[in-house]
């Protein structure tokens, strides 16, 4: 039966891993994601799931034990965070050649230093050009849908990509909310079998995976790893209406909130989406034409679709929850690039907000939005809430 | 157990011929003698290194089992996840084969950056055979000093030079600190008798759980040897007890060959150019001295572990 219960999101994220039940999952421990592994193992201690559960001594064994388990044959899973995901960062670009449909609870929180254990997106930005689709989730409800939607869209057959599912760190991950989870069976016959090509324990047709490839054959192997990500641009849809049709809810690549008739739009990512929204009511109400774009899908990125939703905006600002120290940051050079190819010329304001889980207030939104209308936008980013 | 080497010479090794090792290297002997006597499927998991990228240059590939690389450091998680996999779908009747697990790294990858993914894959407890070809340095980068390096070996990031006589520093004894994860079985041996490797390795596969074989194996271009001269000087390593030959089953260590007399080090030093430094100028007899000093230390640490005691005709 379908059930409604008050989890998190990291309690969400383990129960559609209960629910998948994936042949391995390697996990290391790290704040905030620890639950994820944690609440998994207790599945495993109790017989709810058959498992091989495997607990590694580090987080670059656990990405390397999933890439080679997943190029064995099995339908793998894990998660981790911040410092984790960086040690990680040598293998996550393997993961994404070898095509292996790895999914991956990536609950965000900063780099260090300073260590701080809050969120911001600075983990999962430094993987940005691993070859990975990048998934950025608004509640925890989402993070249990995106899971089960995730291993999907990884195993498309056109796709065959690791897939990073991200939550905001405690924000979203430690925050109790409702969540509707689909029953069991409906799961399991939603994510099916994986079918593995070339799996590398067919004994009886021995493959090499991982050699030596160099400047004659590396830009082609690499070029085709582009072209699965155009795919997933194009098949995302109907995977996502798939999902849909199992559970009533819809996951597009971006969430837009009424932008159709938007003159002032804010691009945000994740949990801030939801002060964003509440503020765009609230300026609607007084008849300011607010609008939201909570962009989902950071890999591939939308540009077109970006585009076609800024275009014909009077200013958009765009809120990164991570710097790109010495450039601009990185949904920002996204949107921006996304604009020109369009040949949009939209005003823009850069905004950086929330490192280091810094609160990111309605009030904050609030100015974002009232600078927008009075034309107040400067070519240098601006730190929302930091104080100088 | 007892291996015969006319059995093996029909049978295909898992690796082919054609494969880029240099002439001489000893890393492609030890697969081959290594692996001989396995009969059951086989998966390879690598460790970047010599092996890795001259077997597999694409779109090539000299392996005749599957095979895999990921990086450098990780070999023991590799096959960690390889043989999770194996398990998980073997359980759930996808597989049904019983296949074999062996990780091939050299020093480097084991010894070194390695050695923290192999010590978390040992505590574990896979069913694998991890071998160590131990050609003693960083040879895939040009013969850098590894921690297997040996004292006073000229390596290029430990250079003999006018004040430095090479390598400082003595090697690790990852042999024994595999042995101190209480593993079933783990051995020591060099390319100086096949049926030697092949039974140690065999052993190490059939034995369940995690197995770790060292095999110390001559690079032409490091150890500066004629390329025809890998037996001899493998040879010469076991009699000298350079590179002592032995194994521990279940924490019962054992010297599996004892060298009849009495073999100078000089004798094994003296043939390669990495240790050309040590036979000329004034501090030669001194350095000489030292090293045979090493070799009747770690020789008597060895016997005290296994409560032997060695009787040579002098």
């Amino acid at each position: 039966m379908p059930r409604r219960e008050i989890i998190s999101g990291n309690w969400a994220f383990a129960e559609a891993m209960r629910q998948i039940n994936p042949d391995v999952v390697a996990a290391y421990p790290i704040t905030p994601s620890t639950d994820i592994p944690m609440k998994f193992a207790e599945f495993v201690a109790n017989g709810k799931v058959d498992t091989n559960f495997v607990t590694v001594e580090s987080e670059h064994s656990a990405i390397t034990a999933c890439v080679t388990a997943a190029a064995a044959g099995a339908r793998v899973m894990t998660a981790s965070s911040a410092n984790g995901v960086a040690l990680m960062h040598e293998i996550f670009p393997i993961a994404a050649f070898f095509r292996n449909p790895i999914v991956f609870g990536l609950v965000n929180r900063s780099l260090g230093a300073p260590i701080n254990i809050h969120c911001d997106h600075s983990d999962s930005m430094g993987e940005r050009d691993a070859g990975w689709v990048h998934l950025y989730c608004e509640d925890a409800q989402e993070a249990y849908d995106s899971a089960i939607l995730a291993v999907r869209l990884a195993e498309h057959k056109d796709i065959l990509s690791p897939v990073f599912v991200c939550q905001d760190g405690f924000i979203t991950s430690h925050s109790f909310e409702a969540v509707s989870m689909l029953d069991d069976k409906t799961v399991k016959s939603f994510v099916g079998e994986r079918d593995a090509d070339l799996p590398l324990l067919d004994v009886d047709n021995p493959v090499t995976y991982g050699s030596f490839a160099m400047s004659e054959y590396y830009f082609e192997i690499k070029r085709q790893q582009v072209e699965a990500h155009r795919n997933v641009l194009k098949h995302y849809d109907s995977v996502a209406r798939e999902y849909e049709s199992i559970s009533g809810r819809f996951y597009p690549k971006l969430d837009k909130y009424r932008t159709d008739d938007a003159d002032f739009i804010v691009v945000v990512m994740s949990s801030a989406s939801g002060v964003v929204k509440d503020v765009v009511d609230e300026l609607r109400e007084k008849g300011v034409k607010a609008g939201c774009l909570r962009i989902r899908m950071f890999r591939p990125f939308p540009a077109a679709e970006v585009a076609e939703v800024l275009g014909k905006a009077k200013a958009v600002a765009v809120l990164d929850r991570a710097l790109s120290i010495g450039g601009t940051a990185p949904l920002s050079a996204e949107v921006k690039s996304a604009l020109y190819d369009a040949g949009a010329h939209v005003p823009l304001q850069s905004c950086v907000y929330g490192l280091g889980g810094r609160d990111f207030f309605p009030q904050h939104a609030m100015e974002i939005f009232a600078d927008l209308q009075k034309g107040n936008i400067r070519a240098e980013e601006r730190y929302i809430g930091l104080l100088e | 157990m007892a291996i015969r080497l006319k059995d093996y010479t029909e049978k295909i090794s898992p690796l082919s011929g054609g494969h880029r090792l240099c002439p001489g290297c000893g890393a492609p002997t030890a697969v081959h003698q290594g692996l001989m006597g396995i009969d059951s499927p086989l998966v390879v998991v690598n460790a970047t290194g010599c092996l890795e990228v001259s077997t597999t240059v694409y779109p090539f590939s000299a392996w005749r089992v599957p095979w895999i690389h990921t990086a450098f450091e990780n070999a023991g998680a590799g096959v960690s996840g390889v043989e999770a996999a194996y398990i998980a779908l073997k359980k759930r009747g996808k597989i049904d084969k019983d296949i074999k697990f062996v990780t091939f790294g050299g020093d480097g990858g084991t010894y070194d950056i390695g050695l923290q993914s192999l010590s978390g894959a040992l505590e574990r407890g896979h069913d694998f055979t991890y071998i160590c070809y131990n050609n003693q340095g960083y040879m895939n980068t040009g013969a850098q000093r590894s921690s297997a390096t040996p004292r006073r070996a000229n390596a290029t990031t430990s250079p003999a030079g006018t004040v430095i006589p090479g390598k400082l520093q003595r090697a690790k004894d990852l042999t024994a600190i595999v042995e101190a994860h209480h593993i079933p079985y783990v051995a020591q041996t060099t390319l100086f008798n096949a049926t030697d490797v092949a039974e140690k390795v065999k052993k190490a596969v059939e034995t369940p759980g995690p197995a770790f074989v060292n095999i110390l194996v001559p690079c032409v271009l490091f150890w500066g040897i004629d390329p025809a001269l890998q037996h001899e000087i493998c040879r010469l390593a076991a009699d000298t007890r350079f590179w002592p030959v032995y194994e521990v089953e279940n924490g019962k260590w054992k010297i599996t060959y004892k060298p009849k007399k009495r073999v100078p080090i000089e004798e094994f030093l003296k043939p390669q150019a990495r240790y050309r430094h040590l036979f000329k100028g004034d501090t030669s007899k001194a350095l000489l001295e030292q090293a045979q000093a090493d070799i009747e230390f770690e020789w008597q640490e060895l016997l005290d572990r296994c409560g032997e005691t060695w009787d040579p005709a002098d």
